[in-house]
């Protein structure tokens, strides 16, 4: 079968080898150790706690929560007591204030828990509110919250559920290791999603270098009129949500707007089966997979972990790192678009696909040199960009250029970087400088705001005089 | 344990460089370059190396004296001077290499900003004023006689037979080979040029849309317009610059256009100002002054070709329909 794909990209080495063949291994917290639960794992308002310090919380209770549509709540991995409610750094950087459990070691479980549920007599409210209430969030590296994407405006129809099995971040190997281990979980899953949308069509996409997990997907399809497997040219941002829409539907999101206005619902492996352990097991969102690879650690591989684990906790419990050749560089997800973690003492969140220990070698940050306009980042950028541009508008501060030459439209995919001979900087400028520009944007959306809403009060004033 | 490093993204780069970017380019030149000297002799092996050194001296002493970081190790100056050496007559005196490096590598380059920043191509911007200033030195063209030891005789070039209304007394295979015709010491092998071309091509350090639509245009510009109702097409393709300037010269990064529209019209625009020099112009060859004036329409034609981001165009016209 011919494989689709989008324009432009680029090829990095995959890194793939160190962890593929590695089975996912149920890592568990220790008894004693503690356990963090940020308030923010998500795109959303925050959630407030609903446990106070010394409350003791079980495996699967609800421990925080908000009442916004656009958020998801949290559950305790472990049971425990409730040791502290403090700031907590969290992969991305930001310190958020999270809920300290000292796990017992009892792994006593909430009433209730594991009570499945056959989705085909529930209604689709049902599904939906289970989904929320189970605080499953998209766990690719987005975290937006699955029951907003799956319940898109009444407007736009959904004809297309992909699910974005391209993996394309190098070293990642988590979403393959599910697919050949739990083929079944994630049909399952992409049906229960299907039922929300009978007209659309389940389309799994998975990358060509991922041959045992393309034929594991299409056994566990066989006889599913409605879902078929979809093989990926290999390469990177194969991923990106936009570039999955249009490597199978051809059809181009729209700048700025949802997938959605395609008619397309994009999820990650891990987040189709955590639908499906939420509504056919009955237990919200509290492990995931996680990768842990790179030269610097002993033991690469996938690992099943509770989420709230610190990253420490983690890679003491498989092993640690390499001593002969430790890691100088640690990042929480993949090498193109993963933050780099200053400390091991990370929470782990919803989000966190993977830690990677790059040793000195791997970690080599090459000088940056003058732009030499070789054109590489035009030619590669899938968003049609030229950061080479963006860039020098970021460097001159120059935030108008930098709109009108369409950066608040990159994807911080990192292919002009990758590609770059003078080895510039480019995704870091145009990132930092995205960051700058979109707050700039919310400020005078939410000035012309306030100055709509006082001259309309001052309208209706004078009027009453 | 503590101190890890902290970085933006990407963790991984590619493995390609200026540097190698710029070694491919010199590899790329040594198939002509070996040519021109086999053809020409000793004297050229002289100016190639004098170029070479000059530039790369002149870009030293440059950064030396304003206390800049010295880049010379990105080779970028290697590749001036031995663009530059190509485009001289192996007749000229030694010093004409080096004044040409020290005006491409000074003013062309190194004022402007260095590397990526010139808007002209040095190496062309160097013969320019060269030939500005020193006409008698820089069209004095001698018979390949590589290292026989006979006396150089002066022979016309077939550009300039063209020029004078007379048939060329070149074969169509002794202008590609570069067999018993005069001229430049780089240009005079047309194949040896088309096989670092395609090297070039082959390690995706150019894209082929500039030489090939810029030779393109030149040979169907040229079957169509003619001289005094003579086409030669061919002719036109193999003889003076065109081989040299098309993928060495015109493809500079610095000063071509980066997005791949603006390519094509740079090219077309090399094409046509080529052919209009040659028929209509009053020199014999027009390679160097087309690309040095695209050069400077290269601003311009970069800001009405920006490539439609994903996501764009197609939404904007359903909207209008709306």
């Amino acid at each position: 079968m011919q494989g689709l794909t989008f324009k432009r990209g680029v090829h990095p080495p995959d890194g793939k080898a160190l962890s593929a063949d590695q089975p996912i291994k149920v890592i568990l917290p220790k008894e004693n150790s503690e356990l963090f639960y940020p308030m923010s794992q998500h795109i959303g308002a925050p959630c407030d706690p609903l446990v106070a310090v010394g409350d003791h919380v079980k495996v699967g209770q609800k421990i925080a929560e908000s009442g916004a549509f656009m958020s998801s709540p949290i559950f305790a991995s472990v049971s425990g007591e409730v040791v502290d409610i403090r700031p907590m750094l969290v992969p991305g950087g930001a310190m958020v204030k999270s809920i300290v459990v000292k796990n017992d070691g009892k792994m006593e479980e909430i009433e209730g828990l594991n009570e499945g549920r056959d989705y085909t007599t529930m209604s689709n409210d049902e599904i939906l509110a289970a989904i929320k209430n189970a605080g499953v969030v998209g766990l690719g590296g987005a975290g937006f919250p699955t029951h907003v994407k799956l319940n898109p405006p009444k407007d736009t129809p959904i004809d297309h559920i992909l699910i974005n099995a391209a993996e394309c971040e190098p070293y990642l190997t988590c979403d393959y290791r599910l697919m050949l281990e739990e083929p079944e979980r994630i049909v399952r899953g992409l049906q229960i999603m299907l039922k929300l949308h009978p007209n659309a069509k389940g389309v799994i996409g998975i990358e060509m270098n991922k041959p045992k997990a393309i034929e594991a997907m299409t056994k566990a399809c066989e006889g599913i009129d409605n879902i078929m497997v979809q093989p990926l040219v290999t390469k990177f941002p194969q991923g990106s949500e936009k570039h999955l829409i249009y490597a199978i539907t051809k059809r181009e999101v729209k700048s700025g707007a949802l997938p959605a206005s395609a008619g397309c619902i994009v999820d990650n492996v891990d987040t189709v089966v955590a639908i499906e352990r939420a509504i056919c097991k009955g237990r919200p969102l509290m492990r995931r997979i996680v990768t842990v690879s790179g030269s610097g650690i002993k033991n690469p591989g996938n690992y099943k972990i509770r989420i709230g684990m610190t990253l420490r906790d983690l890679v003491d419990a498989i092993g640690g790192f390499n001593e002969e050749n430790p890691p100088v560089k640690l990042i929480a997800g993949g090498p193109m678009m993963g933050p780099t973690l200053y400390t091991l003492d990370v929470a782990s969140v919803k989000t966190t696909s993977g830690l990677l220990c790059f040793t000195k070698d791997e970690a080599y940050i090459p000088e940056e040199r003058n732009c030499i306009r070789c054109g590489k980042c035009v030619e590669h950028c899938p968003m049609g960009l030229m950061p080479f541009q963006l860039n020098a508008c970021a460097i001159k501060g120059d935030g108008e250029g930098f709109v009108a030459h369409h950066g608040l439209d990159c994807i911080e995919c990192g292919s002009c970087s990758y590609e770059c001979p003078a080895k510039r900087q480019l995704a870091q400028s145009i990132r930092a400088t995205k960051k700058i520009e979109a707050g700039k944007k919310a400020a005078a959306a939410a000035a012309a705001r306030a100055k709509a809403e006082a001259e309309a009060k001052a309208k209706a004033e004078a009027e009453k005089k | 344990m503590a101190n890890f490093v902290v970085s933006g993204t990407p963790h991984v780069r590619s493995k390609e460089s200026i540097q190698s970017i710029m070694r491919d380019v010199v590899i790329a030149l040594v198939p002509a370059t070996i040519m021109g000297i086999i053809y020409f002799g000793v004297n050229a092996l002289i100016l190639i190396l004098a170029s070479i050194v000059s530039a790369v001296f002149f870009e030293w002493l440059y950064q030396t004296l304003l206390k800049k970081p010295v880049t010379i190790s990105d080779l970028s100056a290697v590749v001036t001077g031995l663009l530059l050496a190509m485009n001289l007559p192996a007749s000229a005196p030694i010093w004409v290499p080096v004044v040409g490096s020290a005006f491409a590598i000074i003013f062309a380059k190194q004022l402007f900003g260095g590397l990526g920043q010139n808007f002209i191509n040095p190496a062309l911007a160097g013969r320019a004023f060269l030939l500005a200033s020193y006409p008698t030195e820089m069209t004095t063209w001698t018979a390949p006689t590589g290292f026989s030891g006979a006396d150089a005789v002066a022979v016309a070039t077939p550009l300039a037979q063209m020029k004078g209304g007379v048939f060329p007394d070149a074969s169509i295979a002794d202008l590609a080979l570069g067999t018993n015709i005069g001229g430049c010491i780089g240009e005079t092998c047309a194949v040896a040029l088309i096989i670092g071309g395609i090297y070039l091509l082959y390690k995706h350090v150019i894209s082929w849309k500039i030489p090939v639509i810029y030779i393109a245009t030149v040979f169907v510009l040229s079957a169509l317009i003619g001289r005094q109702g003579v086409r030669m097409p061919v002719h036109e393709m193999f003889a003076g610059g065109l081989m040299l300037g098309a993928f060495f010269m015109a493809t500079d990064y610095a000063s071509s256009p980066v997005t791949p529209k603006g390519q094509v019209i740079f090219a077309l625009g090399c094409g046509l100002l080529t052919t209009l020099i040659r028929t209509f112009g009053g020199y014999p060859e027009g390679v160097s002054y087309s690309i040095l004036i695209m050069n400077l329409c290269v601003p311009l034609i970069e800001r009405f070709t920006e490539p439609t981001i994903f996501g764009a165009l197609p939404k904007v016209k359903e909207a209008k329909k709306a």
